[in-house]
């Protein structure tokens, strides 16, 4: 263990992913606490992406892709584990583009849990009702559960996403950049949704905008070139005097 | 800058003061017109023999197209009645040959997009999908009969004739599978995926339905093909004649899986080279009957793509 902090809820020791002849991560150890809003921020193509994938395993799809170093998921080493559905369902994923599946509003919540075999309709009923709630979709939506979820609008698609990731019922929650396709005024209304939701669960929020980072996260770290450079509270990211002299350039505009 | 512009240069000035086209725009508008006169030009010429063969073909039939042509067998020698016989014939062979090779050929598919990694095993499997689509008829009949008529132990009969059809199909059917398959988006799987569904629950629940509509198209687009082929049947199951009933529920089922049977391509090419004395018309009608088949076969595929367009769900 590199740091003592107690109980990281994901931790990353010393991991290197490369795709082929390109190194995307470079040794990063990284311990994220339970029950925060950890940031991640950093310019494009820093490596934000691929940490993500590396907490469910979605970097096993991607084809070339080498994993090197440990994480860890409520102290379980994910490469150890058998059960690599298991994992996914205790992480819900958010990816910068709205997926809307070619099924209902409803079938769309109710995807997942259908796929770890729940089938009681009033279970089924409940649990759509209440991701979509926590989603913030559900006045828009009660009322057209029967719409193609690909019909909504893009910011609809969007939490439409969130509610789903949300339907398995994870403890960690991870948004990549989720607010780029939306207006502001449904990104104020996830954020709210998340500041929610980090009572019960981990928030990692990937993000390019730095002040979304600012407002919304408890500890934030930032990436560059495949390294991690800095990782703080919040405040001390943000202040005059980051630990790194690149933090302070990056998170006030002078490059990236 | 387009009112500097218009002050400073003399020819596009007149032109933007004026909102007339000047040279170039003029020059750009005729030729913009002599390539859609060209590209319409060459598209009519398409069309022009398809019209002409159905127009001949018909013309030529009139005298002998009738319901009792389509349900009365061959008679006196083949100099007159019907085709009833290869007709069923036709029907049974592009029927067995589809149920042979739909289910391989899909399957072969699904694999191929969805499971296998980019490596030498499945890029030689590719190569060998598209080679085997590539391979001529002719090949593919000398193949049958070694394989299903010789080595099989079929015989010469229907079984070993629709086995060599769906042997034919089936690198079409393969690779109009993969393309449909590839159509679905890929960030519908990594949806999936990332909410714990496995390959299988994503294909069966989400990519499977949104691309049916292309894999059937494709399936039922090789009809047509495996109607029309004479090669492939001739060695391994078509027959010059055969007596067998027209009459009654008897004549829907006139051929075992192991009994030889007539073909609609295969008569056609015996009547028109191989007996004397058939009259024209019966050689046309028999082509108008096999085109009929094609073309109804083509017609019903697009109308069925058109309504599954018309549901598309992103």
């Amino acid at each position: 263990m590199v740091t003592d902090s107690v109980d990281p809820h994901i931790a990353f020791q010393n991991v290197s992913v490369s795709y082929g002849r390109k190194v995307a991560l470079d040794r990063v150890t990284l311990e994220i606490p339970r029950h925060e809003i950890f940031g991640i921020i950093g310019p494009a193509n820093s490596g934000k992406t691929t940490l993500l994938k590396c907490i469910n395993r979605m970097i096993d799809f991607a084809p070339a892709a080498k994993v090197v170093g440990r994480v860890f998921v409520g102290g379980d080493d994910v490469y150890q584990m058998t059960n690599v559905f298991g994992l996914r369902r205790r992480i819900g994923m958010v990816f910068p583009l709205p997926v809307g599946l070619p099924l209902s509003v409803y079938d769309n919540v109710a995807y997942a849990p259908r796929m770890a075999g729940l089938t009681r309709r009033d279970e089924l009923d409940e649990l759509v009702e209440t991701c979509l709630r926590q989603a913030a979709l559900w006045d828009e939506v009660k009322d057209r559960m029967q719409l193609l979820g690909t019909r909504l609008s893009g910011g609809q698609q969007q939490r439409l996403t969130i509610a789903r990731a949300l339907s398995h019922r994870p403890e960690i929650l991870c948004l990549d950049e989720f607010s780029i396709a939306v207006d502001p005024v449904t990104t104020m209304k996830i954020e709210d949704v998340l500041l929610e939701l980090k009572q019960r669960v981990t928030i990692v929020l990937v993000t390019n905008l730095v002040q979304q980072a600012r407002r919304l996260a408890d500890r934030v770290a930032f990436l560059n070139d495949s390294r991690l450079i800095e990782v703080g509270p919040t405040d001390q990211i943000f202040s005059e005097q980051p630990a790194e002299r690149l933090t302070f350039d990056y998170v006030r505009g002078h490059f990236g | 800058m387009a009112s500097e512009a218009a002050t400073t240069t003399g020819v596009h000035a007149d032109a933007f003061r004026r909102f007339t086209a000047g040279p170039v725009e003029r020059r750009k508008a005729l030729v913009e017109r002599l390539v859609a006169c060209l590209l319409g030009g060459v598209t009519v010429l398409l069309v022009l023999p398809l019209i002409a063969i159905l127009t001949t073909l018909v013309a030529k039939a009139w005298p002998v197209l009738s319901w009792a042509f389509i349900t009365e067998n061959p008679q006196t020698y083949m100099t007159s009645g019907g085709i009833w016989a290869p007709l069923v014939g036709t029907f049974y062979l592009v029927f067995i040959s589809l149920a042979v090779a739909a289910p391989i050929g899909v399957l072969a598919g699904v694999y191929l997009n969805e499971y296998a990694g980019e490596n030498w095993l499945t890029r030689l499997v590719n190569l060998a999908v598209v080679n085997l689509a590539g391979v001529p008829s002719i090949v593919h009949a000398l193949f049958g009969v070694g394989a299903f008529v010789l080595f099989a132990g079929f015989g010469r009969s229907v079984l070993a004739a629709a086995c060599t059809l769906a042997v034919m199909t089936l690198p079409v059917i393969i690779t109009s599978t993969k393309e449909a398959l590839s159509a679905v988006p890929q960030s519908f799987r990594e949806a999936c995926w990332n909410m714990g569904a496995s390959r299988w629950q994503t294909i069966r629940t989400i990519v499977l339905p949104n691309a049916i509509s292309g894999i059937l198209t494709g399936v039922i687009l090789q009809v047509s093909r495996a109607a029309g082929e004479t090669a492939p049947i001739l060695f391994t199951g078509a027959v010059f004649y055969v007596a067998v009933p027209d009459r009654g529920l008897a004549s829907f089922l006139p051929y075992g899986l192991l009994d030889r049977c007539m073909a609609l391509s295969y008569h056609l090419f015996t009547i028109s080279t191989q007996v004397t004395g058939v009259s024209d018309a019966l050689q046309y009608g028999t082509a108008v009957v096999l085109i009929g088949l094609v073309v109804s076969v083509n017609l019903a595929s697009i109308a069925f793509r058109v309504y599954l367009r018309s549901r598309k769900r992103w």
